[in-house]
Protein backbone atom coordinates (compact mmCIF):
# COMPACT_ATOMS: atom_id res chain seq x y z
CA UNK A 1 0.00 0.00 0.00
CA UNK A 2 1.37 3.01 -0.72
CA UNK A 3 -0.14 6.62 -2.90
CA UNK A 4 0.83 6.70 -5.96
CA UNK A 5 1.83 10.70 -5.76
CA UNK A 6 4.68 9.48 -2.78
CA UNK A 7 5.65 7.30 -5.30
CA UNK A 8 6.11 9.28 -7.99
CA UNK A 9 7.59 12.30 -6.34
CA UNK A 10 10.17 9.65 -4.30
CA UNK A 11 11.00 8.45 -7.49
CA UNK A 12 11.46 11.69 -8.98
CA UNK A 13 13.38 12.99 -6.09
CA UNK A 14 15.77 10.50 -6.65
CA UNK A 15 16.50 10.48 -10.41
CA UNK A 16 16.85 14.60 -10.04
CA UNK A 17 19.63 14.06 -7.59
CA UNK A 18 21.75 12.54 -10.38
CA UNK A 19 20.20 14.58 -13.17
CA UNK A 20 20.36 18.52 -12.82
CA UNK A 21 18.42 18.78 -15.70
CA UNK A 22 15.09 17.88 -13.75
CA UNK A 23 12.70 20.46 -12.77
CA UNK A 24 9.69 20.32 -10.37
CA UNK A 25 7.77 22.99 -10.46
CA UNK A 26 4.10 23.79 -8.40
CA UNK A 27 1.39 25.86 -7.36
CA UNK A 28 2.06 26.05 -3.64
CA UNK A 29 1.37 22.79 -3.24
CA UNK A 30 4.43 21.16 -2.19
CA UNK A 31 2.44 19.48 0.67
CA UNK A 32 -0.55 18.33 -1.54
CA UNK A 33 1.67 16.68 -4.17
CA UNK A 34 4.46 15.69 -1.45
CA UNK A 35 6.47 17.46 -3.05
CA UNK A 36 8.33 19.00 0.24
CA UNK A 37 11.15 16.90 0.49
CA UNK A 38 12.19 17.67 -3.13
CA UNK A 39 11.69 21.43 -2.67
CA UNK A 40 13.96 21.15 0.38
CA UNK A 41 17.44 18.85 -0.83
CA UNK A 42 17.15 20.46 -4.35
CA UNK A 43 16.17 24.05 -3.96
CA UNK A 44 17.79 24.68 -7.47
CA UNK A 45 15.65 22.83 -9.39
CA UNK A 46 12.48 23.52 -8.00
CA UNK A 47 10.27 26.24 -9.31
CA UNK A 48 7.44 27.88 -6.80
CA UNK A 49 4.71 29.66 -8.68
CA UNK A 50 2.37 30.45 -5.64
CA UNK A 51 -1.33 29.94 -6.37
CA UNK A 52 -1.15 30.81 -10.31
CA UNK A 53 -1.71 27.46 -12.14
CA UNK A 54 -1.70 29.49 -15.88
CA UNK A 55 1.40 30.74 -14.89
CA UNK A 56 2.84 27.36 -13.57
CA UNK A 57 2.18 25.78 -17.25
CA UNK A 58 3.71 28.26 -19.10
CA UNK A 59 6.61 28.61 -17.24
CA UNK A 60 7.01 24.88 -17.56
CA UNK A 61 6.62 25.33 -20.88
CA UNK A 62 9.46 27.94 -21.48
CA UNK A 63 11.44 25.57 -19.03
CA UNK A 64 11.06 22.69 -21.67
CA UNK A 65 11.42 24.38 -24.28
CA UNK A 66 14.71 25.60 -22.57
CA UNK A 67 16.18 21.62 -22.38
CA UNK A 68 14.91 21.41 -18.21
CA UNK A 69 12.96 17.82 -18.04
CA UNK A 70 10.40 19.87 -16.44
CA UNK A 71 7.43 18.47 -14.05
CA UNK A 72 4.56 20.74 -13.28
CA UNK A 73 2.44 19.21 -10.34
CA UNK A 74 -0.70 19.71 -8.58
CA UNK A 75 -4.32 19.20 -8.38
CA UNK A 76 -5.71 17.63 -11.38
CA UNK A 77 -9.10 19.79 -10.86
CA UNK A 78 -6.81 23.02 -11.08
CA UNK A 79 -4.33 22.00 -14.12
CA UNK A 80 -6.76 20.85 -16.08
CA UNK A 81 -9.54 23.85 -15.74
CA UNK A 82 -7.71 27.00 -14.23
CA UNK A 83 -4.58 26.64 -17.28
CA UNK A 84 -6.28 24.44 -19.62
CA UNK A 85 -5.62 26.86 -22.52
CA UNK A 86 -2.12 26.86 -21.33
CA UNK A 87 -1.86 23.11 -21.57
CA UNK A 88 -3.58 23.20 -24.79
CA UNK A 89 -1.34 25.88 -26.58
CA UNK A 90 2.05 26.11 -24.92
CA UNK A 91 2.54 22.28 -23.94
CA UNK A 92 0.40 20.41 -26.20
CA UNK A 93 0.26 22.30 -29.57
CA UNK A 94 3.32 23.57 -29.27
CA UNK A 95 5.05 20.42 -28.34
CA UNK A 96 7.00 21.51 -25.19
CA UNK A 97 7.37 17.98 -23.64
CA UNK A 98 6.38 19.08 -20.46
CA UNK A 99 4.64 16.61 -17.68
CA UNK A 100 1.91 17.23 -16.35
CA UNK A 101 1.39 15.69 -12.59
CA UNK A 102 -2.63 16.38 -11.44
CA UNK A 103 -3.27 14.71 -7.86
CA UNK A 104 -5.94 14.16 -6.61
CA UNK A 105 -7.66 13.41 -9.52
CA UNK A 106 -11.15 11.92 -9.76
CA UNK A 107 -13.20 11.78 -6.97
CA UNK A 108 -10.24 11.98 -4.85
CA UNK A 109 -10.80 14.79 -3.08
CA UNK A 110 -14.02 13.51 -1.27
CA UNK A 111 -16.71 15.44 0.27
CA UNK A 112 -14.33 18.95 -0.48
CA UNK A 113 -16.62 18.76 -3.16
CA UNK A 114 -17.05 19.70 -7.14
CA UNK A 115 -14.90 22.51 -7.49
CA UNK A 116 -12.04 19.64 -6.21
CA UNK A 117 -12.98 16.65 -8.16
CA UNK A 118 -11.48 16.33 -11.72
CA UNK A 119 -14.00 14.17 -13.52
CA UNK A 120 -13.61 15.90 -16.88
CA UNK A 121 -9.67 15.67 -17.38
CA UNK A 122 -9.34 12.64 -19.67
CA UNK A 123 -12.43 13.85 -21.96
CA UNK A 124 -11.01 17.25 -22.58
CA UNK A 125 -7.05 16.34 -22.89
CA UNK A 126 -7.98 13.42 -25.16
CA UNK A 127 -8.72 16.06 -27.95
CA UNK A 128 -5.13 17.86 -28.10
CA UNK A 129 -2.83 16.46 -30.30
CA UNK A 130 0.20 15.88 -29.16
CA UNK A 131 -0.97 15.00 -24.93
CA UNK A 132 -0.37 11.78 -23.68
CA UNK A 133 -2.19 10.58 -21.10
CA UNK A 134 -1.79 8.18 -18.17
CA UNK A 135 -3.17 6.58 -14.99
CA UNK A 136 -1.13 4.44 -13.27
CA UNK A 137 -2.62 2.04 -11.25
CA UNK A 138 -0.50 1.24 -8.09
CA UNK A 139 3.05 2.39 -6.71
CA UNK A 140 5.59 0.11 -8.75
CA UNK A 141 3.49 1.35 -11.75
CA UNK A 142 3.97 5.00 -10.62
CA UNK A 143 7.66 4.23 -10.47
CA UNK A 144 8.18 3.26 -13.89
CA UNK A 145 6.21 5.78 -15.05
CA UNK A 146 8.32 8.45 -13.86
CA UNK A 147 11.69 6.70 -14.87
CA UNK A 148 10.17 6.66 -18.94
CA UNK A 149 8.80 10.17 -18.86
CA UNK A 150 12.31 11.84 -17.64
CA UNK A 151 13.42 11.49 -20.97
CA UNK A 152 10.29 10.86 -23.08
CA UNK A 153 10.13 14.12 -25.44
CA UNK A 154 6.69 14.50 -25.58
CA UNK A 155 3.94 15.83 -23.24
CA UNK A 156 2.00 13.70 -21.21
CA UNK A 157 -0.56 14.39 -18.12
CA UNK A 158 -0.65 11.77 -15.60
CA UNK A 159 -3.52 11.37 -13.22
CA UNK A 160 -3.21 9.92 -9.81
CA UNK A 161 -5.16 9.82 -6.51
CA UNK A 162 -4.70 10.62 -3.25
CA UNK A 163 -4.84 7.91 -0.43
CA UNK A 164 -2.80 4.38 -0.47
CA UNK A 165 -3.81 2.46 -2.68
CA UNK A 166 -2.97 -1.15 -2.60
CA UNK A 167 -0.34 -3.03 -4.68
CA UNK A 168 -1.57 -4.42 -8.17
CA UNK A 169 1.87 -5.27 -9.34
CA UNK A 170 3.44 -7.30 -6.00
CA UNK A 171 7.33 -6.83 -7.79
CA UNK A 172 9.43 -5.00 -10.14
CA UNK A 173 9.14 -8.25 -12.38
CA UNK A 174 6.40 -6.18 -14.93
CA UNK A 175 6.18 -5.14 -18.02
CA UNK A 176 5.11 -1.13 -18.49
CA UNK A 177 5.27 0.24 -22.10
CA UNK A 178 3.93 3.26 -23.32
CA UNK A 179 0.50 2.38 -25.03
CA UNK A 180 -0.06 -1.14 -24.30
CA UNK A 181 -2.77 -2.47 -21.76
CA UNK A 182 -1.70 -4.90 -19.56
CA UNK A 183 -3.97 -8.36 -18.89
CA UNK A 184 -4.49 -9.06 -15.12
CA UNK A 185 -6.62 -11.63 -15.55
CA UNK A 186 -7.46 -14.02 -18.28
CA UNK A 187 -11.13 -15.06 -19.44
CA UNK A 188 -13.63 -14.91 -22.20
CA UNK A 189 -16.62 -14.69 -20.55
CA UNK A 190 -16.82 -10.65 -20.47
CA UNK A 191 -14.08 -8.21 -20.35
CA UNK A 192 -13.90 -5.53 -17.75
CA UNK A 193 -11.47 -2.69 -18.45
CA UNK A 194 -9.97 -0.26 -16.01
CA UNK A 195 -7.68 2.93 -15.73
CA UNK A 196 -5.86 3.91 -12.58
CA UNK A 197 -6.93 4.04 -9.36
CA UNK A 198 -10.29 1.91 -10.64
CA UNK A 199 -7.70 -0.90 -11.80
CA UNK A 200 -7.86 -2.38 -8.10
CA UNK A 201 -11.55 -2.51 -7.94
CA UNK A 202 -12.10 -4.17 -11.64
CA UNK A 203 -8.92 -6.48 -10.77
CA UNK A 204 -11.58 -7.40 -6.90
CA UNK A 205 -14.37 -8.28 -9.55
CA UNK A 206 -12.73 -10.46 -11.31
CA UNK A 207 -11.43 -12.40 -8.74
CA UNK A 208 -15.17 -12.22 -6.66
CA UNK A 209 -16.77 -13.24 -10.61
CA UNK A 210 -13.94 -16.56 -10.66
CA UNK A 211 -15.13 -17.67 -7.36
CA UNK A 212 -19.11 -17.52 -9.05
CA UNK A 213 -17.75 -19.08 -11.76
CA UNK A 214 -17.50 -16.54 -14.24
CA UNK A 215 -14.57 -15.62 -15.95
CA UNK A 216 -13.45 -12.11 -16.36
CA UNK A 217 -10.63 -10.93 -18.59
CA UNK A 218 -9.42 -8.03 -16.77
CA UNK A 219 -7.50 -5.07 -18.35
CA UNK A 220 -5.14 -2.50 -16.88
CA UNK A 221 -5.51 0.18 -19.29
CA UNK A 222 -3.54 2.68 -17.65
CA UNK A 223 -2.41 4.48 -21.02
CA UNK A 224 -5.50 6.42 -22.44
CA UNK A 225 -3.33 7.82 -24.95
CA UNK A 226 -2.26 6.02 -26.96
CA UNK A 227 -4.03 3.46 -26.12
CA UNK A 228 -4.25 -0.14 -26.80
CA UNK A 229 -6.96 -0.29 -29.29
CA UNK A 230 -5.61 -3.94 -30.07
CA UNK A 231 -6.25 -5.25 -26.50
CA UNK A 232 -9.68 -3.43 -26.76
CA UNK A 233 -10.66 -5.21 -30.15
CA UNK A 234 -9.29 -8.49 -28.95
CA UNK A 235 -11.36 -8.74 -25.76
CA UNK A 236 -14.34 -7.81 -28.04
CA UNK A 237 -13.56 -10.61 -30.47
CA UNK A 238 -13.54 -12.89 -27.52
CA UNK A 239 -15.20 -12.47 -24.70
CA UNK A 240 -18.19 -10.93 -26.57
CA UNK A 241 -18.82 -8.05 -23.71
CA UNK A 242 -16.70 -5.15 -21.85
CA UNK A 243 -17.51 -3.36 -18.64
CA UNK A 244 -15.00 -0.26 -18.42
CA UNK A 245 -14.96 1.35 -14.89
CA UNK A 246 -13.34 4.95 -14.46
CA UNK A 247 -13.25 7.62 -12.11
CA UNK A 248 -14.28 10.58 -14.33
CA UNK A 249 -17.71 12.07 -15.51
CA UNK A 250 -19.21 8.65 -18.14
CA UNK A 251 -19.03 11.53 -21.06
CA UNK A 252 -15.90 11.33 -23.13
CA UNK A 253 -13.51 9.14 -21.29
CA UNK A 254 -12.38 5.78 -21.14
CA UNK A 255 -16.18 3.94 -21.56
CA UNK A 256 -16.78 6.37 -24.60
CA UNK A 257 -13.32 5.47 -25.85
CA UNK A 258 -13.70 2.35 -26.18
CA UNK A 259 -16.91 2.32 -27.56
CA UNK A 260 -15.01 4.21 -30.12
CA UNK A 261 -12.56 2.08 -31.34
CA UNK A 262 -15.63 -1.03 -31.25
CA UNK A 263 -17.92 1.29 -33.55
CA UNK A 264 -17.10 -0.50 -36.85
CA UNK A 265 -17.38 -4.03 -35.22
CA UNK A 266 -19.89 -3.56 -32.13
CA UNK A 267 -20.13 -5.80 -28.89
CA UNK A 268 -22.30 -4.74 -25.74
CA UNK A 269 -20.67 -2.19 -23.44
CA UNK A 270 -21.75 -1.18 -19.93
CA UNK A 271 -20.00 2.35 -18.66
CA UNK A 272 -19.66 2.48 -15.17
CA UNK A 273 -18.33 6.05 -13.71
CA UNK A 274 -20.11 9.65 -12.73
CA UNK A 275 -23.41 10.29 -14.45
CA UNK A 276 -24.25 13.80 -15.48
CA UNK A 277 -24.66 15.18 -12.42
CA UNK A 278 -23.57 16.88 -9.48
CA UNK A 279 -21.40 14.47 -7.17
CA UNK A 280 -23.18 12.99 -4.12
CA UNK A 281 -21.33 14.27 -0.87
CA UNK A 282 -19.17 11.96 0.59
CA UNK A 283 -15.93 10.18 0.75
CA UNK A 284 -14.53 9.15 -2.18
CA UNK A 285 -14.93 5.63 -0.71
CA UNK A 286 -18.61 6.22 -0.37
CA UNK A 287 -18.93 8.13 -3.44
CA UNK A 288 -17.11 4.99 -5.52
CA UNK A 289 -20.19 2.61 -3.56
CA UNK A 290 -23.18 4.76 -4.15
CA UNK A 291 -21.94 5.00 -7.68
CA UNK A 292 -21.06 1.05 -8.26
CA UNK A 293 -17.87 1.97 -9.24
CA UNK A 294 -16.34 -0.14 -6.54
CA UNK A 295 -15.67 -4.28 -6.82
CA UNK A 296 -19.47 -5.26 -5.12
CA UNK A 297 -21.10 -2.70 -7.43
CA UNK A 298 -18.42 -4.00 -10.57
CA UNK A 299 -19.84 -7.53 -9.86
CA UNK A 300 -23.17 -6.77 -9.62
CA UNK A 301 -23.04 -5.08 -12.99
CA UNK A 302 -21.02 -8.35 -14.55
CA UNK A 303 -24.00 -10.50 -13.22
CA UNK A 304 -26.93 -8.62 -14.58
CA UNK A 305 -24.66 -7.72 -17.80
CA UNK A 306 -24.50 -11.77 -18.74
CA UNK A 307 -28.16 -12.57 -18.21
CA UNK B 1 23.92 48.50 -39.29
CA UNK B 2 23.40 52.36 -39.18
CA UNK B 3 19.99 53.95 -37.68
CA UNK B 4 19.13 55.13 -41.22
CA UNK B 5 19.71 51.91 -42.78
CA UNK B 6 17.55 50.36 -40.36
CA UNK B 7 14.99 52.74 -41.07
CA UNK B 8 15.09 51.84 -44.79
CA UNK B 9 14.84 48.29 -43.54
CA UNK B 10 11.78 48.96 -41.50
CA UNK B 11 10.15 50.91 -44.79
CA UNK B 12 11.06 47.96 -47.06
CA UNK B 13 9.58 45.45 -44.72
CA UNK B 14 6.29 47.75 -44.14
CA UNK B 15 5.94 47.69 -48.34
CA UNK B 16 5.99 43.63 -47.99
CA UNK B 17 3.98 43.60 -45.02
CA UNK B 18 1.06 45.83 -47.40
CA UNK B 19 1.50 43.91 -50.04
CA UNK B 20 1.14 40.12 -48.38
CA UNK B 21 -1.55 41.35 -46.68
CA UNK B 22 -3.37 42.91 -49.66
CA UNK B 23 -2.62 39.65 -51.70
CA UNK B 24 -3.98 37.24 -48.50
CA UNK B 25 -6.93 39.14 -48.47
CA UNK B 26 -6.32 38.79 -44.02
CA UNK B 27 -4.41 39.95 -41.41
CA UNK B 28 -4.30 42.37 -38.38
CA UNK B 29 -2.75 45.51 -40.54
CA UNK B 30 -3.28 48.22 -37.46
CA UNK B 31 -1.03 46.27 -34.91
CA UNK B 32 1.72 44.83 -37.25
CA UNK B 33 2.67 48.34 -38.58
CA UNK B 34 2.68 49.55 -34.80
CA UNK B 35 5.13 47.23 -33.96
CA UNK B 36 7.14 46.71 -36.83
CA UNK B 37 10.05 48.99 -35.95
CA UNK B 38 10.48 47.14 -32.58
CA UNK B 39 10.28 43.93 -34.29
CA UNK B 40 12.82 44.98 -37.06
CA UNK B 41 15.18 46.56 -34.92
CA UNK B 42 15.12 43.31 -32.84
CA UNK B 43 16.12 41.09 -35.27
CA UNK B 44 18.46 43.33 -37.14
CA UNK B 45 20.01 44.20 -34.17
CA UNK B 46 19.21 43.88 -30.90
CA UNK B 47 18.58 40.04 -30.93
CA UNK B 48 21.50 37.46 -30.98
CA UNK B 49 19.61 35.43 -33.49
CA UNK B 50 20.21 34.51 -37.18
CA UNK B 51 19.13 31.19 -39.30
CA UNK B 52 22.63 29.55 -38.28
CA UNK B 53 21.57 30.11 -34.99
CA UNK B 54 18.33 28.75 -34.72
CA UNK B 55 18.84 25.54 -32.56
CA UNK B 56 21.74 27.12 -30.74
CA UNK B 57 21.05 26.82 -26.92
CA UNK B 58 22.77 30.20 -26.51
CA UNK B 59 20.66 31.97 -29.12
CA UNK B 60 17.94 34.63 -27.97
CA UNK B 61 14.45 33.83 -27.64
CA UNK B 62 11.74 36.15 -29.57
CA UNK B 63 7.91 35.57 -28.48
CA UNK B 64 5.80 37.25 -30.11
CA UNK B 65 2.78 37.00 -27.22
CA UNK B 66 0.41 39.69 -29.47
CA UNK B 67 0.20 36.40 -31.99
CA UNK B 68 -2.30 38.07 -33.89
CA UNK B 69 0.49 40.53 -35.36
CA UNK B 70 2.16 37.22 -36.96
CA UNK B 71 2.18 38.98 -40.94
CA UNK B 72 4.59 41.21 -39.51
CA UNK B 73 7.03 38.61 -37.51
CA UNK B 74 6.67 36.97 -41.13
CA UNK B 75 8.53 39.32 -42.91
CA UNK B 76 11.00 40.59 -40.62
CA UNK B 77 11.51 36.50 -40.14
CA UNK B 78 11.71 36.70 -44.40
CA UNK B 79 14.14 39.88 -44.65
CA UNK B 80 16.61 37.84 -41.79
CA UNK B 81 16.50 35.29 -43.78
CA UNK B 82 14.54 32.79 -41.95
CA UNK B 83 11.66 32.41 -44.12
CA UNK B 84 11.93 31.99 -48.11
CA UNK B 85 9.82 34.82 -50.48
CA UNK B 86 7.59 31.88 -51.94
CA UNK B 87 7.01 30.46 -49.15
CA UNK B 88 5.36 33.66 -47.46
CA UNK B 89 3.53 34.26 -50.67
CA UNK B 90 1.72 31.76 -49.70
CA UNK B 91 0.03 33.43 -46.81
CA UNK B 92 -3.60 32.92 -47.11
CA UNK B 93 -3.55 29.95 -48.98
CA UNK B 94 -5.17 26.63 -48.09
CA UNK B 95 -2.43 24.37 -47.39
CA UNK B 96 0.06 26.73 -46.36
CA UNK B 97 2.70 26.19 -43.44
CA UNK B 98 1.92 30.12 -42.57
CA UNK B 99 -1.19 30.65 -40.04
CA UNK B 100 -2.84 33.46 -39.06
CA UNK B 101 -0.71 33.22 -35.59
CA UNK B 102 2.90 32.39 -35.40
CA UNK B 103 3.43 28.70 -34.87
CA UNK B 104 6.57 26.39 -35.08
CA UNK B 105 6.28 25.21 -38.10
CA UNK B 106 8.35 28.58 -39.33
CA UNK B 107 11.79 28.59 -38.83
CA UNK B 108 12.70 31.41 -36.69
CA UNK B 109 9.29 31.07 -34.51
CA UNK B 110 9.69 29.59 -31.08
CA UNK B 111 6.08 28.70 -29.97
CA UNK B 112 2.56 28.96 -31.29
CA UNK B 113 1.11 31.89 -29.56
CA UNK B 114 -2.33 33.76 -30.38
CA UNK B 115 -4.46 32.97 -27.23
CA UNK B 116 -3.45 36.42 -25.45
CA UNK B 117 -1.74 36.41 -22.09
CA UNK B 118 0.30 33.54 -22.91
CA UNK B 119 3.99 34.91 -23.95
CA UNK B 120 4.94 36.51 -20.67
CA UNK B 121 4.56 33.24 -18.71
CA UNK B 122 6.55 30.93 -21.36
CA UNK B 123 9.33 33.69 -21.56
CA UNK B 124 9.15 33.44 -17.57
CA UNK B 125 10.30 29.68 -17.89
CA UNK B 126 12.86 30.51 -20.59
CA UNK B 127 14.61 33.21 -18.46
CA UNK B 128 14.57 31.07 -15.32
CA UNK B 129 16.45 28.24 -17.31
CA UNK B 130 18.78 30.49 -18.31
CA UNK B 131 19.40 32.09 -15.04
CA UNK B 132 19.69 27.68 -13.70
CA UNK B 133 22.33 27.16 -16.17
CA UNK B 134 24.23 30.64 -15.96
CA UNK B 135 23.89 31.62 -19.31
CA UNK B 136 23.76 34.68 -20.76
CA UNK B 137 21.16 35.08 -23.08
CA UNK B 138 18.31 36.97 -23.39
CA UNK B 139 13.99 36.42 -23.74
CA UNK B 140 12.23 38.99 -25.84
CA UNK B 141 8.60 38.84 -25.00
CA UNK B 142 6.35 41.72 -27.16
CA UNK B 143 2.92 42.15 -25.87
CA UNK B 144 -0.48 44.53 -27.11
CA UNK B 145 -1.48 47.24 -24.74
CA UNK B 146 -5.31 45.84 -25.16
CA UNK B 147 -3.95 42.53 -24.28
CA UNK B 148 -2.78 43.96 -21.23
CA UNK B 149 -7.05 42.89 -20.15
CA UNK B 150 -5.24 39.30 -19.76
CA UNK B 151 -4.48 38.58 -15.64
CA UNK B 152 -2.40 35.66 -16.61
CA UNK B 153 0.01 38.33 -17.33
CA UNK B 154 0.24 39.41 -13.95
CA UNK B 155 0.75 36.01 -12.97
CA UNK B 156 3.85 35.98 -14.21
CA UNK B 157 4.87 39.96 -13.67
CA UNK B 158 4.64 38.83 -10.00
CA UNK B 159 6.78 35.20 -10.77
CA UNK B 160 9.26 37.56 -13.17
CA UNK B 161 10.30 40.07 -10.25
CA UNK B 162 10.19 36.85 -7.57
CA UNK B 163 13.42 35.21 -9.95
CA UNK B 164 15.09 38.54 -10.60
CA UNK B 165 14.57 37.88 -14.11
CA UNK B 166 16.82 40.83 -15.39
CA UNK B 167 17.51 38.70 -18.62
CA UNK B 168 13.81 38.93 -19.22
CA UNK B 169 12.54 41.99 -21.43
CA UNK B 170 8.50 42.41 -22.07
CA UNK B 171 7.91 45.51 -24.61
CA UNK B 172 4.17 46.78 -24.56
CA UNK B 173 3.15 47.58 -28.38
CA UNK B 174 0.83 51.08 -26.83
CA UNK B 175 -0.50 51.88 -29.97
CA UNK B 176 -3.79 53.05 -27.94
CA UNK B 177 -6.14 50.61 -30.09
CA UNK B 178 -7.95 47.64 -29.89
CA UNK B 179 -10.43 46.00 -31.65
CA UNK B 180 -13.24 47.97 -30.50
CA UNK B 181 -11.97 50.95 -30.12
CA UNK B 182 -9.66 52.69 -27.66
CA UNK B 183 -7.75 50.98 -24.90
CA UNK B 184 -8.61 53.50 -22.73
CA UNK B 185 -12.64 53.83 -23.35
CA UNK B 186 -12.71 49.63 -23.43
CA UNK B 187 -10.48 48.44 -20.19
CA UNK B 188 -8.08 51.58 -19.05
CA UNK B 189 -4.44 51.09 -18.67
CA UNK B 190 -3.39 54.26 -18.55
CA UNK B 191 -1.40 54.21 -15.18
CA UNK B 192 0.73 51.38 -17.30
CA UNK B 193 3.92 52.47 -15.86
CA UNK B 194 3.04 52.73 -11.80
CA UNK B 195 1.29 49.02 -12.21
CA UNK B 196 4.55 47.63 -13.86
CA UNK B 197 6.67 49.55 -11.56
CA UNK B 198 4.75 48.66 -8.24
CA UNK B 199 5.12 44.79 -9.42
CA UNK B 200 8.69 45.48 -8.99
CA UNK B 201 9.79 45.65 -12.80
CA UNK B 202 12.23 48.04 -14.48
CA UNK B 203 9.99 50.14 -16.74
CA UNK B 204 11.23 52.68 -19.18
CA UNK B 205 8.57 54.40 -21.88
CA UNK B 206 10.25 55.08 -25.53
CA UNK B 207 8.91 56.43 -28.86
CA UNK B 208 8.41 52.60 -30.49
CA UNK B 209 7.69 55.06 -34.04
CA UNK B 210 11.00 56.59 -33.70
CA UNK B 211 14.00 53.87 -34.73
CA UNK B 212 16.83 55.83 -32.36
CA UNK B 213 14.66 56.21 -29.33
CA UNK B 214 14.20 52.62 -29.64
CA UNK B 215 17.76 51.49 -30.28
CA UNK B 216 19.15 54.48 -27.43
CA UNK B 217 16.54 52.68 -24.95
CA UNK B 218 17.96 49.23 -25.85
CA UNK B 219 21.45 49.74 -25.33
CA UNK B 220 20.10 50.94 -22.09
CA UNK B 221 19.14 47.98 -20.84
CA UNK B 222 20.56 46.76 -17.64
CA UNK B 223 20.76 43.34 -17.61
CA UNK B 224 22.85 43.05 -14.42
CA UNK B 225 20.06 44.72 -12.07
CA UNK B 226 18.13 42.08 -10.99
CA UNK B 227 14.47 43.26 -12.28
CA UNK B 228 12.75 42.66 -14.87
CA UNK B 229 12.14 44.92 -17.88
CA UNK B 230 9.57 46.47 -19.55
CA UNK B 231 9.29 48.75 -22.40
CA UNK B 232 6.20 51.06 -22.81
CA UNK B 233 6.90 51.34 -26.42
CA UNK B 234 4.72 54.23 -27.74
CA UNK B 235 3.39 53.67 -31.30
CA UNK B 236 0.55 54.83 -33.91
CA UNK B 237 -1.52 52.16 -34.85
CA UNK B 238 -1.26 52.05 -38.49
CA UNK B 239 2.29 53.67 -38.45
CA UNK B 240 3.17 54.43 -42.10
CA UNK B 241 0.19 54.71 -44.05
CA UNK B 242 -1.14 57.77 -43.90
CA UNK B 243 -5.40 56.57 -43.90
CA UNK B 244 -4.53 53.67 -41.72
CA UNK B 245 -2.88 56.16 -38.64
CA UNK B 246 -5.00 55.30 -35.34
CA UNK B 247 -8.06 54.39 -36.93
CA UNK B 248 -9.24 51.51 -35.26
CA UNK B 249 -11.05 49.72 -37.83
CA UNK B 250 -8.02 48.99 -39.14
CA UNK B 251 -7.18 46.38 -36.57
CA UNK B 252 -7.71 43.87 -39.32
CA UNK B 253 -8.91 45.62 -42.29
CA UNK B 254 -7.32 44.79 -46.01
CA UNK B 255 -7.04 47.49 -47.98
CA UNK B 256 -8.83 47.96 -51.59
CA UNK B 257 -6.40 47.70 -54.70
CA UNK B 258 -7.00 51.67 -54.56
CA UNK B 259 -5.93 52.02 -51.02
CA UNK B 260 -3.27 49.47 -51.60
CA UNK B 261 -1.73 51.45 -54.59
CA UNK B 262 -1.82 54.55 -52.20
CA UNK B 263 -0.06 52.72 -49.26
CA UNK B 264 2.27 51.71 -51.30
CA UNK B 265 3.24 54.73 -53.30
CA UNK B 266 3.92 56.31 -49.63
CA UNK B 267 6.05 54.11 -48.58
CA UNK B 268 8.18 53.88 -51.68
CA UNK B 269 8.43 57.66 -51.77
CA UNK B 270 9.62 57.57 -48.36
CA UNK B 271 12.41 54.73 -49.32
CA UNK B 272 13.22 56.53 -52.19
CA UNK B 273 13.75 60.07 -50.15
CA UNK B 274 15.72 58.06 -47.73
CA UNK B 275 18.05 56.44 -50.25
CA UNK B 276 18.17 59.51 -52.38
CA UNK B 277 19.62 61.02 -48.69
CA UNK B 278 22.35 58.11 -47.88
Amino acid sequence: MKACRKSFTETLLELAKKDDQIVAVTTDARGSVTLGDFAKELPKQFVECGIAEQNAVGISAGLAHSGKKTFVCGPACFYVARSLEQVKVDVAYSQNPVKILGVSGGVAYGALGATHHSLHDIAVLRCFPGMNICLPCDARQTEKLVKFLVDFAEPCYVRVGRAAVPDIYEDDNFEFEIGKAVTLLEGNDLTIIGAGETVYHALEAGKQLAAKGIKARVLDMSWIKPCDEEAVKKAAAETGRIITVEEHSKFGGLGAMVCEILSENPVPVRIIGIPDENVVHGTNKEIFHYYGMDAEGIVKAAESFLK
Amino acid sequence: METKDLIIKTEKNRKRLIEVVYKAKAGHIGGDLSCLNVLTALYAKQMNISPALKDDPQRDRFILSKGHCVESLYVVLEDAGFLKPEVLDTLGQFGSILSGHPTIEVDGIEVNSGALGHGLGIGVGMAIAAKMNKESWKTYVLMGDGEQGEGSIYEAAMSAHQYKLDNLVAIIDRNHLQISGNTEDIMAIDNIHDRWTAFGWDVVSMNGDDMQCILDTFAGIDFVNGKPHLIVSETTKGKGVSFMENVASWHHGVPSEEQYQQAIKEISDRIAALEKNV
